[in-house]
């Protein structure tokens, strides 16, 4: 616990796309935005469990793609007017390696 | 320092115009509201509701004191200001605030035409503009019995309404002698009082008042012809005056309102004016839609962003009265050498007619059956030539099959637990809450925050009339000219221009160019863009996965619990036992939980695990199968029937025809899914008639219909031509395709673009313009070359593997 994890090459992961990291309890989201930065969120939407790692990245935001619901990369929040959150793990990425914090 | 902005005046277009600063601006002022009345701004069109005690104050607040707050604005409530003074550039309020301004935003509406006669001072004379006039009539009702009101139009019959609703007895006192004479034409407005009537208000038509009786409060009204009215409250209702006074005695232009240009500024250019105190191009508004479109020039303006401009409006009005429907837009009183096309049937209590002049919709009036009050609207706005629907236009945009909400068209008649978007279960009442809760004025923004009419869009008309008759005059029209997205202020067509004018190649290049308002743009305009460049450039431009939904990056459909669906081309339909026991093994071996005969003639194998797609792809190719592009914006399928080589009706050989569609046209990507038929015989098994584009074969040749649509909303194509050969079906099919693919928006179906076009346009381009066919069809076996690429077998062969493999964590 608690500990830093490696778990990709920034390079793995495509630019405003996304990679699907398998964990224990289901599926972790990991995110690139345009401007390099990496986030990890559960990979279900607060709405109805939609895969957001399969939605399109657009600034710090992704859209679910089964009902659209817009999800704040940052904090896992739906953007208004719809209400929910999804878990979000701390992220890091040093000398071309992602690490997560599980 | 900031700048400084005062605004005067804390109603509706005022505020709407800081909101849309601080949507464009954040941070470029420190803002002071000044309003004389002393509350927060609420929603002035909800104030019959209140009277009809429908809904309470607090209700209809739009925006509270912690609004005003969070975004850094000061408020100053209860105090009017009273001086300009432009040479110090400060103003001066009545309880003797001086605030300084770099820039001024005036939007002090309007004040209540009282009409100049003997006792229009005396106590219980009202106007109906605020929520002190409501209060003052709402304290009236329990005290008295008998009221008057002054006007027949919009806003008196309202108060009428409201008063009614209180117990009192109203006459409604009208100088004319038709009701809402600047909104309907007598037949309409025959059975609007007819219906008045019948819930028991009383009316005195082409009544002249001279005075006003009482003594220390009035008991009644005296006419022109002598006669008198009892009666012991007064509404005067017969229309608004711009008010001008502050901008009249800081000696800016004013003639009946406020002088402004195009981009909402006075003659002093430090400040601007928006709203019901405003001339604009010699006219003034007194409807909210206008307003709104005004506050967000000025918004625009005061952001420094500068590219907005205001031209005017064409407004169009409905009558909050629960249980009337009504609906009235542009010239509705027909000129000599107009045409009017009239639908009457009184025993339903319906009457539409619609004024037209050259073929285009120039005013509409709508009396019960008001569902198409939108869409005549936009007609009209648009200038759309009618002649290829004049025929129906009448019976609605909606005569034809809408799939989910039966054939509902009197929404204020439904009950408010009437299920309304089918789609996602919303009723009638959950969206008049959301409207009236949350002040809400336009579709985009009941669609976000109840869902209805966001997923199929089919009760969009629906929803569309319940936000007019609830917001009323506020109900704010989409705009004629749309821009794509939040992410832009251009049109889908001004950006299609842009792309092949301008040569841009590249989703950066268009951005840029354009001038972009997000960096990455938005799930919904990247996907349009990334289509755009590749109709345009096929041979240069490089697909952008990220750009794709989903289904399009993955090359199957994503089903409600993440796993996808597999669905292999089968050419025409046609099939043989290899390729059967082929997608029987596969569906072994991958354990496919279950599987289906499409729609399209093809087989659907459910359930496959993301991870599972590259292998099983392979394993259809190696069979020889290629992808159906079942899950694409693209070219779905080629539907046949039997033909002549088994059917003894069969007329020409339509399975093989087909085929060879099929092949011409598979891979091809298109602004929304496209799908073809064949049918060997006019009894047209195939369903030709409904599809995109759809053969039927007859004894002389090929007959080529289009535009066809089997979804949300059935249409029937129509006939383009008769032509004598495989060949010539071939080349008018891919020329159809290739003029849809460059002209059509990005997710608009042949249906509605051929609406939208009009069938003349794509017969002049198909038909008449031989050359620019073949140019088409060429231009379009050029795109193939490069879209008949499987898309399977790339990602077989370990193309995008990214996308399809998870990653693992190390031990």
């Amino acid at each position: 616990m608690n500990n830093w994890k490696e778990v990709a090459n920034l390079e793995e992961i495509p630019k405003l796309g996304s990679r699907v990291l398998e964990v224990e309890d289901g599926s972790i989201a990991l995110f690139r935005t345009s401007d390099d930065r990496v986030f990890a969120l559960r990979d279900a939407c607060p709405h109805k469990q939609g895969p957001l790692s399969q939605g399109i990245v657009a600034g710090h935001t992704v859209t679910c793609p089964l009902h659209n619901w817009k999800i704040d990369l940052e904090s896992g929040e739906a953007l208004a007017p719809d209400e929910g959150c999804t878990n979000v793990y701390p992220v890091k990425v040093e000398a071309g390696l992602v690490y997560l914090k599980l | 320092m900031k700048e400084r902005l005062v605004l005067v005046g804390n109603g509706m277009a005022g505020v709407r115009a800081l909101e849309e600063l601080l949507k464009l601006a954040p941070e470029s002022y420190d803002i002071t509201v000044f309003g004389a009345e002393p509350h927060p701004n609420y929603n002035r069109i909800m104030l019959s509701p209140v009277l009809a005690g429908e809904k309470e104050f607090d209700e209809i607040i739009l925006n509270d004191r912690s609004w005003y707050e969070e975004n850094g604005v000061t408020l100053h409530t209860g105090d009017p200001v009273v001086e300009i003074d432009r040479v110090n550039r400060k103003v001066v309020s009545q309880s003797g605030l001086e605030v300084p301004y770099d820039r001024l935003l005036l939007a002090t509406g309007s004040n209540p035409f009282i009409i100049p006669v003997p006792g229009s001072d005396l106590p219980g004379v009202l106007g109906f503009r605020d929520i002190a006039d409501v209060d003052a009539m709402l304290e009236a009702a329990k005290k008295y019995k008998k009221a008057a009101v002054i006007g027949g139009g919009l806003l008196g019959l309202e108060a009428a309404n409201g008063l009614m609703r209180n117990g009192m007895e109203v006459t409604v006192v009208h100088l004319m002698d038709i009701l809402m004479e600047r909104q309907l034409d007598r037949a309409a407005a025959g059975l609007l009082k007819k219906s008045l009537d019948e819930r028991g208000m009383k009316f005195l038509m082409e009544a002249q008042t001279t005075e006003i009786l009482g003594d220390g409060r009035v008991t009644g009204l005296k006419f022109a012809d002598g006669s008198e009215l009892e009666a012991d409250l007064v509404v005067m209702a017969v229309g608004i005056r711009p008010n001008i006074e502050l901008a009249q005695k800081a000696g800016l232009y004013c003639e009946r309102g406020v002088v402004v240009n195009d981009t909402m500024q006075t003659y002093d250019p430090r400040i601007y004016a928006v709203g019901e105190c405003v001339q604009h191009r010699g006219q003034t508004y007194g409807l909210v839609a206008p307003l709104f479109e005004q506050a967000k020039v000025a918004a625009n303006h005061l952001a420094r962003v500068g590219i907005a401009r205001y031209e005017g409006s064409v407004t169009s009005t409905k009558l909050k009265v629960t249980g009337i429907d009504l609906f009235s837009a542009g010239e509705f009183n027909e000129q000599p050498g107009d045409e009017t096309l009239v639908l009457q049937d009184p025993a339903r209590g319906v009457y539409k007619k619609l004024v037209v002049r050259d073929n285009r919709i120039k005013g509409a009036v709508l009396y019960g059956d008001t569902i198409d009050g939108t869409w005549y609207f936009q007609l009209l706005r648009e200038g759309t030539d009618i002649s290829g629907f004049r025929n129906t236009i009448l019976f609605g945009q909606h005569d034809l099959g809408d799939a989910g909400h039966g054939d509902e068209t009197r929404v204020a008649a439904l009950p408010d637990d009437a299920e309304i978007c089918g789609c996602n279960g919303v009723t009638k009442g959950q969206i008049v809450e959301a409207i009236q809760t949350q002040g809400l004025f336009t579709l985009d923004e009941v669609r976000a925050h109840t869902k209805a009419s966001a997923s199929c869009g089919s009760c969009t008309g629906l929803v569309e009339a319940i936000l007019a008759s609830t917001v009323g005059e506020g109900y704010e029209a989409q705009p004629s000219k749309k821009p794509m997205c939040g992410c832009t202020d251009y049109s889908h067509d001004e950006v299609i221009k842009a792309i092949k004018e301008q040569e841009l190649k590249s989703l950066r290049a268009v951005m840029d160019f354009l001038e972009w308002k997000t960096p990455d743009g938005c799930a919904g305009c990247r996907p349009a863009l990334n289509y755009y460049l590749l109709a345009y450039w096929p041979e240069e431009y490089h697909d952008d996965p990220q750009s794709r939904f989903i289904n399009e990056r993955a090359h199957g459909n994503i089903q409600k619990d993440g796993t996808y669906s597999v669905v292999p081309r089968l050419f025409g339909g046609l099939c043989t036992p290899d390729q059967l026991r082929a997608i029987a093994d596969v569906a072994d071996k991958y354990r496919v939980p279950e599987m289906k005969v499409t729609g399209g003639q093809r087989i659907d194998l459910f359930g496959v695990k993301k991870e599972d797609l590259p292998a099983m792809w392979k394993d259809l190719t190696d069979a020889g199968f290629v992808s159906g592009h079942a899950y694409g914006k693209a070219l779905r399928t080629v539907k046949t029937c039997a033909g002549k080589k088994w059917c003894r009706f069969g007329t020409q050989d339509s399975t093989g025809l087909g085929v060879k569609i099929e092949e011409l046209t598979w891979g091809s990507w298109m602004p929304h899914k496209f799908k073809l038929a064949v049918s060997g015989c006019p009894r047209n098994c195939a369903e030709a008639t409904i599809k995109d584009f759809g053969v039927v074969c007859v004894d002389s040749g090929y007959e080529l219909h289009v535009g066809g649509n089997g979804g949300i909303k059935v249409r029937v194509t129509d006939l383009l031509c008769k032509v004598e050969s495989e060949e010539e079906v071939l080349e008018y099919c891919g020329a159809f395709i290739q003029l849809y693919r460059e002209e059509a928006h990005y997710l608009e179906r042949t249906a509605p673009w051929v609406e939208r076009v009009g069938l003349s346009y794509i017969k002049e381009r198909i038909l008449e313009d031989e050359a620019g066919r073949k140019t088409l069809y060429e231009r379009f076996k050029l795109s193939q070359k490069y879209a008949q690429v499987d898309p399977w077998r790339e990602r077989a062969e370990g193309g995008q593997a990214h996308e399809f493999r998870p990653l693992k964590l190390s031990a």
